[in-house]
């Protein structure tokens, strides 16, 4: 196999979970991320792993439970009205502690929406959708070398704290093509899966092995109330927050502007980013990398006098709120949203010269 | 334990797989069936040998309970999905594992008809147990698809009529999937009936053994408080009402699925 | 493989875009629905004297037909509005497809309706009739039916049907039966013959992905559904049948007798990687043999 592949993004994925050592793969067709499903179709059962073909994305997500629960990898991937079917499923596998991965190729909503790109899963992937209570870390790759090698990190990240992990891909990123380099990447080790579901024969100690949804409702011997359930949880994502926070910042140190963006806009930002300074203007960005933990510290190291923020995204503002949130009321925080699209039919794209443009208006004020 | 436990289990047994729980032995109500369904399906799997591959998908329902009282390897998923997780384990651990979910009637063919027609579509080899109290049990006796015409529920005050429908008869619908090898209804009302079932429910197990296809075994519960019925009562209004709209027997075996069944059963 | 999904175009705003792979208008931007008179192109005028078209195909300004070349959902629509014509039924008619390359063909239809989500159309149509019908015992009209695809009908929609047929409403279920889903690229679908080759199935598919459902035959076991048939557009004679199938099912909703059902055989030439020519040939050899045409419960 090669080393080097010129790919799509939806194929990178593939190959990014085929090196984490994904066994099983569950999906239901949707635009844009028919590749991905196609894909695992194609090559799984041929390699004698697990391809299967829900009968709906409810269906996806509760097999995703099913294969988690024998302690294999498994992953599925959807778009936004698959995802919102997902909700339920996602809270269920986040209280029965279950590692897996799910790869949410972004189109545009609400509703049926369109099917082409845009950014408006950021809220409902960063802070959930079913029954509350759950945090689920959120990668966001903005380039196809990320989308592979995100997908073993997401895998490790699941495995490491027992929890879903989402991998938040759009429409740009599933179809473009780019160079992708195949390497096998290194992580700490981890427990085994004593706890995976497989026949009270098959555990060394011959004692059984349950997985449930109703974890702090019905008692366990690890967490026999309700409160020393949601304790565990709050430590996981305590510990999450302080240890799983990753980013990307350019040219911040000195910026007077600094741009924040994810994804394929992040692309985009880094091109006006190159623009601009090429102008002489003092740019920099700063690209959130887990939008769940959210780099908030990140960006407050960098408030000192005179600097501002720029968020440009591809939806009316999901993102901004964190940013904002982040900023306070010490530095202003404006925004670019996908009214700034060159054009309004669903395949309107917001380019780096109207960012460059944004830029050099909040620079002139 | 109290001494009434103890001595119920000197007259009849009961399989090693219930786990003796401190508080309280049988979270079910009295005079309910859905225990000893899941009592009949412990000791086919004992009989049958098949305790240490037995994987139990269990879904929401009164057989919720039952994941913290049977000592077997069990998933819990979420309210319909068991037919789902069920389909995964089974494709995932690809050994001899016997997989199979515990439902009750409204988790199986209301929510869950979706996941459970399209498992039946894709020839799943893996078991289902659709426990029928012709009512949504959990939540306080509302109507279900399997509710018979006639029966008060609290959302049909004056009885189920034709402008709700009709009562679904899942095992016969399930036979007329090719990918389905077998089907069965039985009833929990007399040891004779249990007895049956038990039958039922090895050659439900032994057809997945074999890798026939889907395997399927609806068990006729009584739900006294919800019918507002003393357990007695309960039985005879089984008997009388249940049974005649909800025909026991088999409706699927295919072809030499008996045969094999037998040296599967062995 | 697919940049090149039809899904975009099962939304409003693709209608009037321009489709990858939609049939090029040969139609000039048009009038009124009803106009029967007035300046056409004369390809046009010969296909509307020799065999009349039903007066609700709208005429849309860009694009008269929205599928692709061979596609035979829009002749199994057809045969609804024939009948629907011959009833005098258009005016009573509310229409819910679901998602899907079916989910076009309302835009073109000048017939009140409504668009639900992928798999829900038996859902929206037993509200709807139960809202707008009069009573319990007098649910005779309006006409609701949902036009849906089958993997829309039977994979993501299967508790719907399911649950509609148990509840007995008195609906229509509409199912177009291509046996892929033609919208994303030809997947496999619940109704995909052994055999056939899609996507997700490049092998072709095997009994390790099950066998194909026929659904007019399980809802024919339920006792709240009234009317199940199958059909096929393949022929003229085979589109006759099921204008009379699509004709007893509205019978039977009108007298209030349950859920009725007809599924009908349509053509996927791009999907299946066929010319239209061997598609209707394929149908008649390999799908037709594997889902028997009749009628499977009826009066
Ligand atoms: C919840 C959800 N999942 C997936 C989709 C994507 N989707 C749009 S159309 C379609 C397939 C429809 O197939 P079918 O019902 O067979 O109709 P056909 O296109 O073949 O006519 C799918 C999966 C969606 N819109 N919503
Ligand atoms: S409510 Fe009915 S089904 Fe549930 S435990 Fe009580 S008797 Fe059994
Ligand atoms: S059903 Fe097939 S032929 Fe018809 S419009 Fe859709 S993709 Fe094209
Ligand atoms: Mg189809």
């Amino acid at each position: 196999m090669a080393d080097r592949l010129f790919v799509q993004g939806n194929e990178a994925v593939a190959w990014g979970a085929v090196s984490a050592g994904c066994e099983a793969f569950f999906g239901y067709p949707i635009t844009p991320q028919n590749e991905i499903t196609e894909w695992f179709a194609r090559e799984f059962p041929r390699m004698g792993r697990v391809f299967l073909q829900s009968q709906s994305e409810t269906g996806s997500i509760n097999m995703l439970h099913g294969a988690a629960a024998c302690g294999v990898r498994a992953m599925t991937s959807t778009s936004g009205p698959g995802w919102g079917l997902m909700q339920e499923g996602m809270s269920n596998l986040a209280n029965a502690e279950l590692p897996c991965v799910v790869v949410l190729v972004q189109r545009g909503g609400p509703g049926a929406g369109t099917t082409r790109h845009a950014q408006m899963d950021y809220a409902s992937a960063t802070h959930g959708g079913g029954a509350g209570g759950y945090r689920n870390i959120v990668l966001a790759p903005a380039s196809v070398q990320e989308l592979h090698d995100f997908m073993p990190l997401a895998f490790h990240l699941a495995d490491k704290y027992r929890n879903p992990v989402v991998v938040l891909s759009d429409a740009i990123l599933g179809q473009m093509a780019e160079p992708l380099e195949r390497k096998q990447l290194e992580f700490e080790p981890l427990p085994p899966k004593d706890w995976a579901v497989l026949g009270k024969a098959h555990h060394a100690d011959g004692k059984r092995r349950g997985i449930s949804i109703g974890q702090g409702f019905i008692p366990n011997p690890d967490f026999p109330t309700y409160l020393s359930f949601i304790d565990h949880l709050d430590k996981k994502t305590k510990q999450m927050r302080q240890d799983e926070v990753r980013f990307e910042a350019l040219n911040v140190e000195s910026a007077r502007l600094i741009l924040v963006a994810y994804g394929s806009m992040a692309r985009a930002c880094q091109g006006a980013m190159e623009m601009a300074r090429a102008e002489g203007l003092d740019v920099g960005m700063l690209r959130p990398i887990t939008l769940w933990p959210f780099p908030s510290q990140a960006i407050r190291r960098n408030i000192r006098e005179g600097v501002q923020f720029l968020v440009v995204e591809d939806s009316l503002g999901q993102m901004v709120e964190d940013v904002e949130t982040a900023v306070g009321e010490r530095a202003p925080v404006h925004f670019l949203g996908m009214l700034a699209r060159h054009e309004p039919r669903e395949m309107g794209m917001i380019f780096p010269d109207r960012i460059l443009e944004k830029i050099k208006e909040i620079c002139r004020k | 334990m109290t001494d009434i436990g103890v001595k119920k289990e000197l007259v009849a047994g009961r399989p090693d797989l219930w786990l003796r729980m401190e508080n309280n032995p049988i979270p079910s109500c009295p005079g309910c069936h859905e225990p000893t369904a899941m009592r009949a399906i412990l000791e086919a799997l004992e009989e049958l040998d098949a305790v240490g591959d037995a994987v139990m998908v269990v879904g929401v329902g009164c057989s919720f309970a039952f994941q913290s009282m049977v000592d077997l390897d069990y998933l819990v998923c979420a309210h319909g999905r068991p037919p789902d997780g069920a389909s995964a384990v089974k494709r995932v651990l690809k050994g001899d594992h016997v997989v199979f979910t515990i439902q009750g009637d409204g988790d199986c063919i209301a929510i869950g008809a979706g996941a459970l027609i399209n498992a039946a579509a894709r020839a799943e080899k893996i078991t289902i147990f659709m426990l029928n109290n012709a009512n949504y049990g959990t939540t306080g006796g509302q109507l279900a698809p399997t509710t018979p015409l006639g029966h008060v529920t609290s959302t049909t005050p004056g009885g189920r009529t034709p402008a709700h429908g009709y009562p679904v008869r899942v095992p016969e619908l399930l036979a007329t999937f090719q990918g389905v090898a077998y089907t069965a209804r039985g009833a929990m009302n007399s040891p004779a009936n249990y007895q049956k079932t038990k039958g039922y429910i090895k050659k439900a197990f032994a057809a997945q053994r074999v890798s026939l296809g889907l395997s399927f075994v609806e068990m006729l519960c009584a739900c006294p408080p919800n019918w507002h019925m003393t357990p007695l009562d309960s039985l005879k209004w089984l008997e009388q009402t249940v049974i005649p709209q909800f025909p026991l027997g088999e409706f699927k075996d295919v072809q030499g699925a008996s045969g094999k069944t037998q040296e599967a059963t062995r | 493989m697919n940049g090149e999904s039809r899904e975009g175009l099962a939304l409003f705003g693709g209608v009037l875009g321009v489709p990858p792979k939609a049939l090029k208008s040969p139609l000039p931007a048009s009038r009124e629905r009803g106009d029967t008179g007035g300046e056409r192109t004369s390809d046009h005028m010969q296909r509307q004297l020799v065999a009349g078209r039903p007066d609700a195909w709208m005429r849309l300004e860009f694009n008269p037909i929205p599928t692709c070349p061979g596609c035979q959902e829009p002749t199994a629509t057809r045969a609804v509005l024939d009948v629907l014509e011959e009833m005098g039924m258009e005016g009573e008619a509310i229409l819910v497809p679901g998602v899907g390359c079916h989910s076009l063909i309302p835009f073109m239809l000048d017939l009140d309706h409504v668009m639900s989500a992928h798999g829900r159309p038996p859902d929206l149509a037993s509200a709807i009739k139960r809202v707008l019908g009069r009573g319990a015992a007098d649910r005779a009209l309006p006409l609701v039916f949902t036009l849906q695809g089958d993997g829309d009908c039977i994979a993501i929609g299967a508790g719907s049907l399911v649950n509609a047929a148990a509840r007995s409403e008195n609906i229509t279920v509409l199912m177009l039966n291509n046996v892929n889903y033609g919208t994303t690229g030809g997947q496999m679908s619940p109704t995909t013959p052994l055999g056939h080759a899609t996507s997700t199935t490049p092998g072709g598919r095997t009994p390790d992905y099950g066998y194909p459902v026929r659904v007019p035959e399980m809802l024919a076991t339920f006792q709240g559904v009234a009317y199940a048939a199958r059909g096929a557009v393949n022929t003229p004679a085979n589109y006759q049948k099921t204008r009379a199938y699509i004709k007893k099912a509205f019978q039977t909703q009108m007298a209030g007798r349950g859920l009725s059902m007809v599924e009908v055989l349509c053509s996927c030439p791009p999907d299946w990687h066929m010319t239209p020519l061997n598609s209707l040939k394929w149908i008649e050899a390999h799908i037709i043999p594997q889902f028997p045409l009749g009628e499977f419960k009826g009066p």
